[in-house]
């Protein structure tokens, strides 16, 4: 049991192993619930996964590409995006620019300070 | 007899072995692919062997020196000297610990490309330049030469801009390749420029020689700069990281993942100069420098992890993650620099942040390193890393899949994995320092889990795809490596308190002990 010794972090603890109880204990009220469930569901008989009123997607087509995910997020930071991406030029000489300009920034404050 | 030679002379073998391994490969290669394969595989375990040997005798006996070409290795001041003169290695627990990564981390890598490369031409070059990329790193972690440190820097980087040039078939690699020389020319040509200025004020290069002697004059504070702005630069830190994802994403994954390695021997480099060298000089502001790191830290956290979320191809996307991972080792060290004159700010926060941000730095190796390996999987198979074009490889590759998902919820800090642990060790003791810093480390956590989610449903969730139809998992030395590597995530995560006993905090401890680290080399002189 040495092995599992409680991490202290001088603020804290946190113990894996009872982390991993935890788990199994809500790994158990999951399948004590899933267990309550009809037990004559079977897939595939007529019943349609979800109700939207269209016609559903063909299996195939239903994945959804990554550039569609957190659409919103990356709305809602234009500004943000549209200051940083254009600094990533992808030109070695700007790369080497940005190197010497925090050299030499640091210099002043290292000289200064 | 040959275990007290081997035991006696670990320093020396432990850069021997690859560099061995790496100049007899185009003979070797010559023999056929099974003998070449083999050959890789004996000189990556046997350099892992000599590195893990070395590790352990450091964590259990104290630092190791040894004195090349000395009648007693041990020797580190020839009889009438008052200073070391010789070649030198001293590794002490904080190398040990670098040393520990290179090791797991090159074993794992090598296992993986002798089926990743094996349709590639040109193996023996690929593999000789592996080789001496490890013999790099290790010599850059061992040495306690300051010139000689620079000479190992120089063989990581050309090794490695030649190894990220590889598939020269594809444009972009020479660009890459290009881009990661040119970077790393000028910041050695800074590195290097410092050693003349140190040396040509002290006439010395040893490392603890020069910790010794060093006034802290304006010269000084101008080799400080010129040491640590190329380091920090070359570990990826924000605003000097944009070589990062373009060097990552276009080397041959297996490269990719020991580049991570060879990233953070710049970040031990980084913390040498300003601990050992310089952290004992009274005019030396602790507060300046550790807050550097800090802003570099928290600047490279949340610009990585906002860079990583919108990219498509998935090795940018992971080295974008890489960026922002290092982000946390800076947070946690800065912490520790800035209060290292303060006893009581480093007993109660100061230490901890450091033991979290030097965890993070074998942490980050081992699931980076693997994140790094699905991913080249992932396109040895299918053929590509957009992102958009990718699905459904989860019911064709289900191992690639679960290592993914170890990695991945390592890098998101989800318990029990490894990242996870040394994470809270940065919160907690961050927390105390400035809850801001704290709070914005979080923030960058739950940001890596959305990006990681966005890249587990894209490559693997979904319906089968007809253009994946012939994918199938990808060949056992692949996945053997990727278990290599995950196995470490695992139960780094389930049990962190040994390796931080044993592994970190003497990491820190050899850190902050300059003192000792002088004593070793010059004893009372």
């Amino acid at each position: 049991m040495d092995f599992f010794q409680t991490l202290q972090t001088g603020a804290g603890a946190w113990n894996p192993l009872l982390w991993l109880l935890a788990l199994a204990v809500a790994l158990g009220v999951a399948l004590a619930i899933r267990s309550r469930g009809r037990k004559d569901f079977r897939e595939g008989d007529g019943r349609k996964p979800f109700i939207s009123g269209n016609e559903e997607p063909e299996n195939a087509g239903g994945h959804v590409p990554a550039s569609n995910l957190y659409w919103g997020f990356l709305e809602s930071l234009k500004g943000y995006y549209a200051r940083l991406v254009p600094l990533h030029t992808g030109v070695p000489t700007d790369y080497v620019v940005w190197l010497l300009g925090v050299m030499a920034l640091m210099l002043v404050v290292a000289l200064v300070v | 007899m040959m275990d007290t030679f081997v035991m006696r002379h670990l320093p020396a073998l432990l850069i021997a072995v690859p560099l061995f391994a790496a100049f007899l490969m185009p003979l070797v290669g010559s023999l056929g692919p099974k003998v070449r394969s083999a050959w890789v595989f004996l000189g990556a375990l046997a350099t892992a062997a000599v590195g893990l040997a070395l590790a352990g005798k450091v964590l259990a006996t104290g630092t190791v020196l040894y004195v090349f070409g000395a009648a007693i290795p041990q020797q580190t001041l020839p009889p009438d000297a008052a200073f070391p003169i010789r070649i030198m290695f001293q590794v002490d627990a904080l190398s040990a610990l670098m040393v520990v990564i290179a090791s797991l981390s090159s074993l794992g890598i090598a296992i993986y490309s002798l089926a990743a490369e094996s349709k590639q031409s040109g193996l023996e070059t690929f593999y000789a330049m592996l080789f001496l990329l490890i013999a790099g790193v290790l010599g850059m972690v061992a040495t306690g030469d300051l010139f000689n440190f620079f000479v190992f820097l120089e063989i990581s980087s050309l090794a490695g801009a030649a190894l990220v040039a590889y598939r020269v078939d594809d444009g972009v690699a020479v660009e890459a390749g290009l881009k990661y020389a040119l970077l790393s020319t000028v910041g050695a040509l800074a590195v290097l420029t410092a050693i003349g200025i140190l040396f040509a004020q002290y006439n010395a290069l040893n490392l603890a020689s020069l910790a010794n002697r060093l006034q802290f004059t304006a010269l000084d504070q101008v080799a400080l700069v010129l040491l640590v702005v190329p380091l920090a630069m070359k570990c990826g830190a924000v605003p000097m990281h944009f070589w990062t994802p373009d060097t990552y994403a276009t080397a041959p994954s297996s490269v990719t993942a020991f580049l991570v390695v060879s990233s953070q021997a710049s970040l031990y480099g980084l913390f040498r100069i300003l601990f050992t060298l310089y952290g004992h000089l009274v005019q030396f502001s602790w507060a300046t420098f550790g807050w550097f790191l800090i802003v570099l830290g928290v600047l490279s956290m949340f610009v990585g992890v906002t860079m990583a979320i919108p990219q498509k191809d998935v090795k940018r996307l992971m080295a974008y993650h890489a960026v922002s991972q290092t982000g946390y080792m800076l947070l946690g060290v800065g912490v520790g620099l800035a209060v290292l004159g303060d006893a009581d700010a480093l007993a109660q926060y100061g230490k901890t942040a450091m033991a979290g941000g030097l965890f993070h730095v074998i942490n980050h190796a081992m699931y980076k390193g693997l994140l790094f390996l699905t991913a080249g999987a992932v396109f040895y198979r299918a053929g590509t890393r957009n992102l958009n074009k990718l699905g459904g490889l989860g019911h064709d590759m289900p191992w690639t899949m679960v290592f993914f998902m170890i990695g991945a919820l390592a890098i998101a800090g989800v318990p029990p994995f490894n990242g996870f642990a040394s994470k809270l060790l940065i919160y907690e003791s961050v927390f105390r320092f400035s809850p801001f810093l704290s709070i914005v480390a979080m923030l960058v956590s739950i940001l890596t889990l959305a990006s990681f989610v966005k890249v587990f449903h894209a490559m693997f969730l979904g319906p089968r795809r007809a253009e994946f139809a012939a994918v199938r998992e990808v060949p056992a030395p692949m996945l053997a490596g990727m278990a290599l590597l995950a196995v470490f995530v695992v139960v780094a995560g389930l049990a962190p308190q040994p390796f931080v006993d044993h592994l970190i905090v003497p990491a820190v401890d050899a850190v902050i002990d300059r003192a000792g680290y002088v004593a070793a080399i010059l004893g009372g002189r």
